[in-house]
């Protein structure tokens, strides 16, 4: 079941264009759905061990409409709804990934995930550790995830630090079109299980994408400033990446200069790009919309605050969601960082010394 | 026990087909004419809700509506078929039951307004919050029923799930442990034939879903789902079984989704109108008021009565959603323990303190747009 826009999406940023420069001449506008179901089609088209499925991603095309005409094009073997069990879905994914394919696997909400989640931590993310390398998993499990769209509960959830916790999984979250369609790919040629975090948020802002560029394996990875600045530096991923955006620009009309560092891949870590970036602004703020304790932010705040000490001319300040079941609809937006939050963060960073 | 016993029967149990016209069977016997009469009642108000809250989600008065329009019979027969101090445990789709167990249908809705996760207090209707993760309520079904028989209590459970949701290892678990454990449990399946887009046959190869019961060892029947005689019937027998101690049984209803998976779905994209047309005609409303007309049950006037009450209940469901609600977000740190944490605490310290400042620049806080940020600030 899904969901209503609420005051909170009318307010949701305009996509930007992808921090990579400006986009190439062949690029097309598409929506991150799109350029996701772009990216499926490609490989699916470039590669015949390539096997989507899952939860109503046949005729109709997935709850979001992501894997829209898939099936259509490649045929029910390529494309094909299973019968209703997270899973059974990744379970089988894991013996189709031992057995020379490489299943990419839908879960339909973040929160509908965890019936699976014994086959994701246990085994999927542990198989070549248990097996001493001998078996990979190349299989990527999709997760929609996140608020910011007026869903009921179990629809919006901020599930990346179960993930990112687990030894083994690799976890990927775009915030653009171009990200969502240049990461996939590589998550599909990627030797391991990959969990791809699809902010909900983001599903329908627009950019242009290039869909011409060879796949770059690297790009998992690699984190990326996607705004200079010089007095401080916010570090997110997802959704509250529009969200440190739009502080930024606030801050600026009030004379302050705000970097922002998209993570883009949050294992494995892009520790060397974020330090760079800390420790020539000297102060940071870390941004997710997860329950802030023992979260994604807190391993940020925690590696920047070891590696930058002495370049740090505050703490490091996290800004989160409250550590609270994922609120109703109405409620939503008390819940989310916001733009306000982050600047009152940015505030706090010991100016005055 | 002879297998046989377990297994359903060929053809759904009928006893009051398209037409308004008695069939009689060798099992089950039909309920009382007053019976039926007051399952009427139910059914008029059943799919008066089903369409008002239809309505209030096309005026964005509603976050979505997963609607029961046409598994009227089977909502209110679950209802029906249960004694004051049994228990109910419902999915998203069952409004309609929940409602008809007397809660307060603003209550009922409040999940699907978006206020809060769920509106009434279980405990004093004796119905389990509406539960979305597919199939995980029937566990806790089991759960409850057997800690009813330890109590030594004579609760019986009856648990409601969908035909998508039967492939779900928490359906599995759960028939199983009941059976092991002989807990008074109905596991009642609404087999609508579709989940969201995904049809029957993608769900199970099995002859029918009450056929798996056997492989549990409890017994499986099938049952016209858009026959509410049929429908409490069986459910009847099903629930007096549990609690004279027979144990849990599965009963398969059979019907049909005739409205998208929610209004946010376009099932145009993954059904034929024709085969929704085909169940227009086996309406659980039209072929009881058939029925209980040629039985002179019910007269005009009669049914004026019953328009006007379901007239008043969707008047009042109008009314209280036409309202907008006083929403208190420190509610958001009240029930996360049973005792606010220090973190909680400072969390909601930090959001009043938002609250008052926007408060006192005259704006609305968690307002986005730049200008009300800096009034904000
Ligand atoms: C564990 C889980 N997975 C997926 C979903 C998303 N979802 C909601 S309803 C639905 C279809 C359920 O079909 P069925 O059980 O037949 O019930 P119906 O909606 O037809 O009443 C799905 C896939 C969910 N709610 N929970
Ligand atoms: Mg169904």
């Amino acid at each position: 079941m899904t969901m209503l826009e609420t005051r909170k999406s009318e307010t949701a940023h305009p996509a930007r264009p992808a921090p990579s420069g400006p986009p190439a001449p062949e690029a097309s506008v598409l929506t991150m759905a799109g350029a996701i179901n772009r990216a499926l089609a490609d490989e699916l088209a470039a590669d015949d061990s390539v096997l989507v499925f899952g939860e109503d991603v046949g005729a109709l095309g997935g709850v979001f409409r992501v894997t829209d005409g898939l099936t259509a094009r490649f045929g029910e073997s390529r494309c094909f709804d299973t019968p209703l069990a997270e899973s059974g879905i990744v379970g089988t994914a894991i013996g189709m990934a031992m057995n020379g394919m490489r299943p990419v696997v839908e879960m339909q909400f973040d929160a509908f995930a965890y019936p699976a989640f014994e086959q994701v931590v246990s085994h999927a993310a542990k198989m070549s550790n248990r097996t001493r390398g001998a078996v990979h998993l190349p299989m990527v499990i999709r997760i929609p995830f996140g608020g910011g769209i007026g869903g009921v509960e179990h629809h919006c959830d901020s599930s990346e630090a179960y993930y990112v916790h687990t030894p083994g999984l690799t976890v990927v979250c775009p915030a653009t079109p171009q990200d969502a369609y240049t990461l996939l790919r590589a998550a599909i040629h990627h030797p391991d299980p990959v969990v791809f975090l699809e902010p909900k948020k983001l599903y329908w802002s627009k950019a242009p994408v290039d869909t011409t560029a060879p796949v770059d394996a690297a790009e998992i990875g690699r984190a990326r400033v996607v705004r200079e600045g010089t007095d401080a530096t916010i570090v997110t991923y997802g959704a509250s990446v529009g969200v440190a955006l739009d502080a930024a620009a606030v801050a600026e009309t009030e004379g302050r200069s705000i970097q922002v560092v998209d993570v883009r891949t949050l294992t494995p870590c892009d520790d060397a790009t974020i330090f760079e970036a800390v420790r020539a602004t000297g102060r940071a703020v870390v941004v997710a919309e997860a329950p802030g304790f023992a979260s994604v932010a807190s391993e940020l705040a925690a590696r920047i605050g070891e590696h930058c000490f002495t370049h740090l001319e505050a703490p490091v300040r996290r800004v989160t969601g409250f550590d609270t079941p994922f609120a109703p609809p109405k409620l939503e937006r008390h819940y989310l960082p916001d733009v306000d939050r982050v600047l009152d963060a940015v505030d706090s960073l010991h100016w005055e010394d | 026990m002879i297998s046989d016993d377990l297994l359903p029967r060929e053809t759904p149990v009928q006893l009051i087909d398209e037409h308004g016209t008695a069939v009689s069977d060798p099992r089950y016997a039909p309920p009382s004419t007053e019976r039926l009469v007051e399952a009427y009642r139910a059914l008029v108000q059943g799919r008066r809700v089903n369409d008002q809250c239809s309505a209030l989600v096309r005026q964005g008065r509603l976050a979505v509506y997963p609607s029961s329009h046409g598994q009227e019979a089977c909502q209110v027969a679950a209802a029906l078929a249960l004694g004051d101090d049994d228990w109910l445990f419902p999915t998203y789709r069952d409004s309609v039951a929940v409602i008809a167990r007397s809660v307060d249908p603003a209550q009922s809705l409040v999940l699907l307004r978006g206020d809060w996760h769920s509106g009434y207090d279980p405990k004093e209707f004796h119905v389990a919050p509406q539960a979305t993760p597919l199939a995980t309520q029937l566990l806790h079904a089991v759960g409850f029923a057997h800690a009813a028989t330890l109590r030594g209590e004579p609760t019986v459970v009856l648990a409601m799930c969908g035909d998508g949701a039967t492939s779900e290892g928490d359906f599995h678990e759960a028939m199983n442990f009941a059976a092991v454990f002989h807990v008074p449990v109905v596991f009642f399946v609404q087999n609508n034939e579709f989940a969201i887009s995904v049809p029957l046959s993608r769900q199970t190869a099995a002859p029918s879903l009450a056929h798996k019961a056997i492989g549990y060892g409890m017994p499986g029947e099938r049952v016209d789902g858009n026959d509410v005689a049929a429908l409490l019937a069986v459910l009847d027998t099903a629930v007096e079984r549990a609690r004279s101690g027979g144990g849990p049984s599965l009963v398969e209803a059979h019907t049909y989704r005739m409205q998208a998976h929610t209004n946010a779905d376009d099932d145009t994209r993954y059904r034929a109108r024709e085969a929704v047309q085909a169940w227009v005609e086996r309406d659980p409303l039209t072929r009881m008021q058939a029925h209980l007309r040629g039985a002179g049950a019910i007269d005009d006037e009669a049914e004026a009565v019953f328009a006007a009450e379901a007239e008043q209940v969707a008047t009042a469901l109008r009314e209280a959603m036409n309202a907008e609600p006083e929403l208190d977000p420190e509610d958001l740190f009240r029930f996360v323990y049973a005792e606010r944490t220090p973190q909680l605490e400072s969390q909601w310290r930090m959001l009043r303190d938002e609250l008052d400042r926007a408060a006192m620049a005259g704006t609305t806080a968690g307002a986005t747009s730049p200008g009300a940020t800096e009034g904000a600030r």
